[in-house]
């Protein structure tokens, strides 16, 4: 097969020993690209958290995020000896595991480090290290006096409208402002003269007041990966703002050198002002070895013996996957025609959804694809004073899209206006609105309903409105460098790439579904990551609407028909919402059919009912709370409730538990429970010989499905250092961020509610076509290819004609053949659902 | 029907009782059992007030129980209901069995599940026992329970640092507070000669004859009132400990710190009225640190970038009010404030994640840019000084803390710079020729036996504070906190002739507490844990039983109403006479520093790091 190809990774080379000089550009860009780069909160999306080792092999990387950050990326030894008595690791695997690597031969050996005691707690991280001298040596907490006057003035600087009156120089950028502040108010931030005069001084470098903190030149860089390391989460956010300024509504001009600065400054002024002449740089109190951070260093067995682990865990649940994608049957062709065609997100939350729709009309058929479906724009609703991003997060849209005559109302509470805690104004209202807090909060407790806080996916469009989805043939419009609306041209290749990337190239049924999808939160101010990723966090409705509308077009059909598309006259397509919370579907435009295209659509409405009714009895047995064997109706009403409970942490599970993402026709997973662990790509290799819509599908699926994977993997591991920690303690910061309590770091990753019932597993993607297509197709993008060559995404391909399973390796493609010998069967999917809370075992369903 | 006020402390006590004992992660257990005493207790308070309503609003007094009688002396528990405590009472009622209820899917899976309940209803029943309390000695035993409970619940999340951290300096504060408390009880039992009930006080012709007679001493048993009210309300100065107890998870923080804890002040203020409103210097001067308050914090709310700030600081400046409208003899007014004032933070904490939603939804339709602003050069300067000012809290944190807490070390390192060993050993050997002499006296002269106390307490003092700044062995400091209690009991030995049954109920607590302490320590080197007090060790995941053990024992050498050393407290004081300024500021520095010493103690060994983590300890900053 194809050799190994050597791609260079696009960030910089890590490897070149510059310890002995301080380079603050090369420093800085270090820093930049090692800390999180987690936007604020309403921008949130999913990626790998540790997208910094991503040029390195899966196991290095984990083992140097370890070593140098204190990350745990992985399980413990301890975890995976538990689960393999738990039955939930597979012997064969081990095994199996055992024999593909080559670093431990001797099995009685491998086997004394996969099953020893732990006891000893890891080396303490690189980073870190050295700054805690201070302590060591003054016997003082440096960051105690450091940290609450670094965050107060970063989050007073950068909040977005939680504070009455935020910071007076908003306006200038950062170190300006603190410099205005420190030169014109009668109390300064510093009182030690030195820092003072490093402030004022436009030269200062962070090398001359690194002279004085730490002395040795050949400290400065881990000095600065101490200092911030110690906050990663308020650095890593002034980080990507230097970055994109544009993610906060109320923009602000902020580096982070400003903030490195100011904080060494606090720390020098701090040291001058408890000890005055009776300290010294860091390196006089004693000889600190200088390190190179990111050196690489021989991979120890003991971590080997994890990697086994890890894969073993893996190829436990993968097996019974890849037997049950290779066991399946090509589907026959269909006699009758299809009654209706609905697309859907590739997301794994409507892996089971589908399932249900063809179960219920056996003549309907679904698809996969990305939720945007295609059409890349900036959305602007109605009196909206800015544009929201509705495509994956890389994508650069050149088209806006209007929306016209909403009549949303916006419900004002006053529970969030700031009066309450203005003084004289929060006396009256205390003693009067208080009294309405106590009814508000005894019926938000016992009769849980929508309230001006919720965030429902289906406010983000208004019904009623119209959307500026074609642009003006005549007169092009242009509003903020945007142009309004797409051309012929462009809305006939979006139409174009969706139906031939997911091999839907005749057989058009007279009702054709497009249903995005978002989600209701309520009292979560992770609200975004819960609605589409493939939409830049915001419910795909308008997506769906646009598609819809693009695909209706009559000039647009002309040119599809040019180029092989024929859609039948009578065909229409239907936009549509899927809120995955509370598992309510809204449709669009229904107006616009005629009689017996309503007539029509009524019955499937009917069908989409009763999916959802089941969709929601399936989700709940997750839900320790609900119980699962009640009838489906009744389930659903407490899965409505969860959507709006202010005390609900927990309104849907998420992405949790995804490990799959099939990209292939629907007839390898259309018989298998696959328990809503699986992103879903419909796409036909016969349409596609050359793999030029595949390139496509894999450019999104690496970052958008890997990414989420990654990001629930490693806070799964280290929820407390790469996820966000319980979310109960939770306090609000600027409207950018969370923290624990008031003078915490902020907190980047996921929650742990998120994220508890979720299994790290890496994404395994099962592509049909013939593996050379797919590895030809694959190193076309390096970027993309990396995810795979370095295992952070696992890849089998199923040969579409030998349906003989075929693993990615490094060195290319080698047979695997699965050591499950027969999947479980089950009759009915109610049954299964009801039977257990933990995973289920890939089972084939008979109908 | 008076008899149900007893029930209404010990329906919560008994389900306190009873949490404890159902196993770990029995959740629905656990909230069941919550949920259904305190909507039992939520009846029962109803059915109460209308029947106390119906009967014309009387002021109740039961007498309930004499729990040690010597001499003249009398220890006994009294309740006492009237509007305060009615109001007090449903408001609290009410808001625990709400926020019950709603912790029980909130905090669904949460490690700590049991802990947060049962907390929750030890809390419950030290604030029933203190706004029923009749007398100071009934209403310290709630304020004491109120402390520790509230220690607990800003330190849920014990493997992390801050809350940890925060958690000391709220006890920190509390502790002045207690004191504030203690001194009240001693120059109440000086003024009155008695353990005065609140429905004595009520009795106009008593305390007006008698505050003519010592008005002085009146006007010091006031401010000692309003230090403990101060202190407990977060008013000026201490009003920075109310945002930082915002550590533990939103639903305590909501109901205790933004509502029910943070009023106790106020209610002392309301409950002792009868005493101080003819005291005019008082009540103006009650109602300045009010107007200071909220003038001040409301400022600093002003600024803050955080909801949960916000809210504190906000609640903070209407408490302020509310000591205004209790100074202007408002009491209705007050009360109704009050009511209001804890709904709205309750509710505000309860949705303050929703901010983001809301307003980023009314930002991205309402937006306006700033104005640019004028560069008016005198005018910005005050500006920006008064912005300076409120975004850093005017100082208050840091000068409480950094300042008071280096000194502190400063006095235990730099004054006294012998090693902690030594001063160990010295103030044994004193403690020992100290107890010969009091037994076999010597006749040195009365000279040197008046100058005794006053040695003793400084000796006390001194071991104490070596106990603060010891960092290596945890044992050491234990005893060092052990030989400040015998300091005091020899100091008060020397100070008058007693029975000596009130030192050993004074050490019935502090001695098996020195033992049970040492006993662990003990058993925990056996284990081969680390236990030196450079930093957080967090053993409490690791060896939940020793740290249970280890906080009983820390409890019971603190004085908290376990053991009879907490009676024995009050009498002890009770034996220092009203000139002697300086023997009791010296015990009572004495006892403030012994609290923070003990709670450092506990928090060093078994709190604040997680020793789990693949890496070891915790996330510094989180």
């Amino acid at each position: 097969m194809v050799a190994q190809q050597n791609i260079k990774s696009k960030n910089m080379d890590h490897h070149v020993p510059t310890i002995s000089v301080f380079n603050e550009h090369e420093t800085l860009h270090k820093l930049r690209h090692y800390l999180p780069a987690q936007a604020p909160l309403h921008e949130f999306i999913h990626h790998n958290t540790l997208h910094a080792f991503q040029h390195l092999p899966f196991d290095k990387a984990i083992s140097l995020a370890g070593r140098v950050l204190g990350y745990k990326a992985g399980l413990s030894l301890a975890e995976y000896q538990q689960l393999y008595t738990e039955g939930k690791i597979h012997p064969e695997a081990l095994e199996r595991a055992w024999k593909e690597q080559d670093l431990l031969q001797d099995w009685s050996h491998c086997r004394g480090l996969l099953f020893a005691e732990t006891t000893e707690p890891n080396a303490q991280p690189l980073v870190g290290s050295l700054r805690k001298l201070w302590d060591k040596h003054l016997a003082f907490d440096l960051d105690a006096n450091v940290y609450p006057v670094l965050f107060r003035t970063l989050g007073s600087f950068l909040d977005q409208g939680v504070a009455l009156s935020g910071s007076p120089v908003q306006n200038k950028s950062f170190i300006h402002g603190i410099k205005e502040l420190q030169k014109k108010s009668y109390i300064g931030f510093f009182r030690s003269a030195r820092a003072k005069a490093f402030l004022l001084n436009k030269q200062t470098t962070l090398a001359e007041v690194l002279q004085l903190l730490v002395g040795d030149e050949r400290l400065f860089e881990q000095y600065l990966f101490d200092t911030q390391f110690g906050h990663p989460g308020w650095s890593g956010m002034v980080a990507v703002l230097e970055e994109n300024p544009k993610l906060l509504l109320d923009q602000r001009q902020i580096k982070l050198v400003d903030l490195i600065l100011f904080e060494l400054l606090i720390e020098l002024d701090t040291l001058d002002r408890l000890f005055g002449n009776r300290w010294k740089p860091l390196s006089m109190y004693e000889n600190y070895e200088p390190k190179d951070l990111f050196a690489s260093q021989p991979f120890r067995d003991e971590e080997q013996a994890l990697a086994i682990w890890r894969n073993a865990f893996e190829y436990s649940y993968y097996d019974q996957v890849l037997k049950g994608i290779s066991d399946a049957q090509a589907d026959p062709a269909k006699s009758e025609p299809a009654s209706f065609q609905a697309f859907f997100c590739i997301d794994d939350r409507e892996c089971s959804l589908r399932r249900y729709v063809e179960h219920l009309d056996t003549n309907a058929s679904t698809f996969g694809t990305p939720g945007f479906f295609g059409a890349a724009f900036y959305y602007k609703p109605e009196n909206g004073k800015f544009y929201a991003k509705h495509c994956p997060a890389p994508v650069n849209p050149k088209v806006l899209v209007k929306e016209l005559g909403s009549t949303r109302k916006h419900k004002k509470d006053h529970h969030y206006t700031r009066k309450n805690n203005a003084l004289f104004q929060g006396w009256i209202i205390s003693q009067t609105l208080g009294f309405w807090s106590a009814l508000k909060l005894f019926f938000s407790i016992f009769r849980p309903s929508f309230s001006p806080a919720t965030s429902g996916s289906f406010r983000h469009m208004d019904h009623t409105s119209t959307l500026t989805v074609a642009a003006n043939p005549i007169h092009m419009e242009h509003e903020g460098g945007l142009q309004v609306g797409f051309t012929v041209k462009e809305m006939a290749d979006v139409v174009e790439g969706v139906l031939k990337g997911t091999g839907l190239t005749d057989g058009y049924a007279p009702l054709i579904y497009m249903i995005g999808h978002g989600a209701t939160s309520t009292n979560n101010p992770h609200y975004t990551a819960y609605e589409c990723g493939a939409c830049s966090g915001k419910p795909g409705s308008v997506n769906a609407r646009v598609f819809a509308s693009m695909a209706n077009h009559a000039e647009v059909r002309s040119l599809l028909a040019n180029n092989g598309l024929h859609i039948p006259e009578g065909c229409r397509f239907i936009g549509a919402l899927h809120d995955t919370t509370r598992d309510e579907i809204s449709f669009y435009d229904i107006a616009e059919l005629n009689e017996s295209q309503k007539e029509v659509h009524l019955a499937h409405v009917k069908v989409f009912e009763k999916a959802l009714d089941l969709n929601a009895k399936e989700r709940s047995r997750r839900f320790e709370l609900v119980g699962t064997k009640a009838p489906a109706e009744f389930i659903h009403k407490k899965v409505l409730e969860r959507s709006v409970s202010l005390f609900e942490p927990r309104p849907e599970l998420n992405h949790a538990t995804n490990a799959l993402c099939v990209v292939g026709r629907r007839s390898l997973t259309r018989n298998l429970f696959l328990d809503r662990r699986s992103f879903m790509n419909s796409y036909d290799y016969q349409v596609d010989p050359n793999g030029i819509y595949l390139l496509g599908i894999l450019q999104a699926v690496a970052p958008v499905c890997g990414g989420i994977n990654l990001e629930y993997y490693f806070s799964r591991t280290d929820n407390e250092k790469l996820g966000a920690g319980s979310k109960l303690p939770h306090n609000v910061v600027g409207l950018f961020g969370v923290s624990n309590g008031i003078e915490g770091d902020l907190r980047t990753g996921l929650p742990s509610q998120m994220i508890e019932v979720h299994d790290p597993v890496r994404l395994l993607v099962i592509v049909e076509h013939f593996p050379e297509v797919v590895l030809a197709t694959l190193t076309q993008s390096p970027a993309t290819y990396e995810w795979f060559q370095n295992s952070w995404i696992h890849l089998v391909v199923i040969h579409p004609d030998s349906r003989l399973l075929f693993r990615f390796a490094s060195d290319g493609f080698h047979r695997y053949s699965p050591f499950t010998k027969n999947l479980p069967h089950a009759e009915k999917v109610e049954e299964l659902v009801e039977s257990m809370i933990e995973n289920i075992p890939v089972t084939k369903l008979n109908t | 029907m008076e008899v149900l006020m007893i029930l209404f402390v010990l329906l919560p006590l008994a389900a306190f009782v009873v949490s404890m004992l159902v196993p770990q992660h029995h959740e629905n257990a656990i909230a069941k059992l919550a949920i259904y005493s305190l909507s039992i207790n939520l009846f029962i308070v109803h059915v109460f007030i209308g029947w106390w309503i119906w009967g014309g609003r009387p002021d109740l007094n039961i007498k309930e129980l004499v729990l040690y009688k010597s001499g003249d002396y009398e220890f006994f528990i009294d309740f006492y209901f009237d509007k305060i405590s009615a109001v007090y009472l449903w408001v609290g009622s009410l808001l625990t069995f709400m926020v019950s209820v709603y912790s029980r899917v909130y905090l669904h899976r949460e490690e700590g599940y049991r802990r947060f309940f049962s907390t929750m209803l030890f809390f419950f029943t030290g604030f029933t026992v203190l706004v029923l309390a009749g007398n100071f000695e009934t209403m310290f035993i709630g304020w004491e329970i109120l402390g520790i409970s509230s220690f607990l619940l800003i330190a849920f999340y014990r493997n992390r640092r801050l809350p940890v951290r925060n958690a000391i300096k709220v006890f920190s504060i509390y502790r002045i507070g207690d004191v504030g408390l203690i001194l009240t009880m001693w120059l109440s039992h000086h003024l009155w000669h008695e353990n005065i009930t609140f429905s004595k006080l009520h009795n106009y012709d008593l305390v007006h004859h008698t505050l003519s007679e010592h008005s002085m001493l009146g006007v010091v048993i006031s401010l000692m009132i309003l230090l403990a009210a101060a202190a407990k309300s977060a008013q000026f100065p201490f009003s920075s400990w109310l945002p930082r107890a915002m550590e533990g998870p939103t639903p305590s923080s909501a109901i205790f710190y933004g509502s029910l804890s943070v009023h106790i002040g106020a209610f002392i203020l309301l409950r002792t009225h009868p005493f101080w409103e003819h005291q005019i210097s008082v009540r103006i001067l009650f109602g300045l640190l009010g107007v200071v308050t909220s003038f001040v914090c409301s400022g600093i709310a002003n600024v803050q970038p955080t909801a949960k700030s916000q809210i504190a600081y906000s609640s903070a400046s209407q408490i302020g009010l509310i000591f205004l409208e209790i100074a202007l003899g408002f009491e209705w007014l007050a009360l109704i404030h009050f009511a209001g004032n804890a709904f709205l933070r309750t509710y505000q904490l309860l949705v303050s994640p929703s901010l983001v939603t809301y307003l980023i939804n009314d930002q991205f339709y309402h937006f306006k840019p700033k104005k640019r602003e004028r560069n008016w050069l005198v005018v910005n300067r005050i500006r920006y000084t008064w912005y300076m000012v409120n975004l850093n809290e005017w100082y208050l944190d840091s000068f409480m803390f950094h300042r008071l807490w280096n000194s502190l070390k400063w006095a235990g390192n730099k004054l006294i710079p012998t090693g902690a060993f030594e001063i160990l050993a010295a103030t044994s050997l004193a403690i020992i020729f100290g107890g010969a002499l009091l037994f076999y006296p010597l006749k040195p002269g009365e000279n040197l036996v008046e100058y005794m106390p006053v040695f003793f307490s400084v000796l006390g003092i001194v071991a104490v504070l070596k106990s603060l700044g010891e960092r290596k062995n945890a044992a050491l400091a234990l005893l060092l906190i052990t030989t400040n209690h015998l300091c005091t009991a020899l100091a008060i030995m020397f100070n008058e002739q007693f029975n000596h049954v009130h030192n050993y109920l004074y050490l019935s607590g502090v001695l098996p507490g020195t033992f049970l302490g040492l006993g662990v320590l003990l058993w925990l080197k056996q284990k081969k844990a680390s236990v030196n007090l450079r930093q957080f060790h967090g053993l409490s995941g690791k060896f939940p039983v020793a740290s249970f053990l280890f906080l009983l024992a820390c409890l019971s050498l603190a004085g908290f109403p376990i053991t009879p050393s907490f009676i024995g407290e009050d009498i002890i004081y009770s034996h220092i006479h009203i000139d002697q300024k300086w023997l009791i500021s010296l015990t009572a520095i004495a006892f403030v520093l012994d609290g923070i010493a003990l709670i450092r103690l506990y928090a060093r060994l078994f709190l604040g790091s997680n020793p789990n983590t693949a890496f070891g300890g915790s996330y510094r900053s989180a």
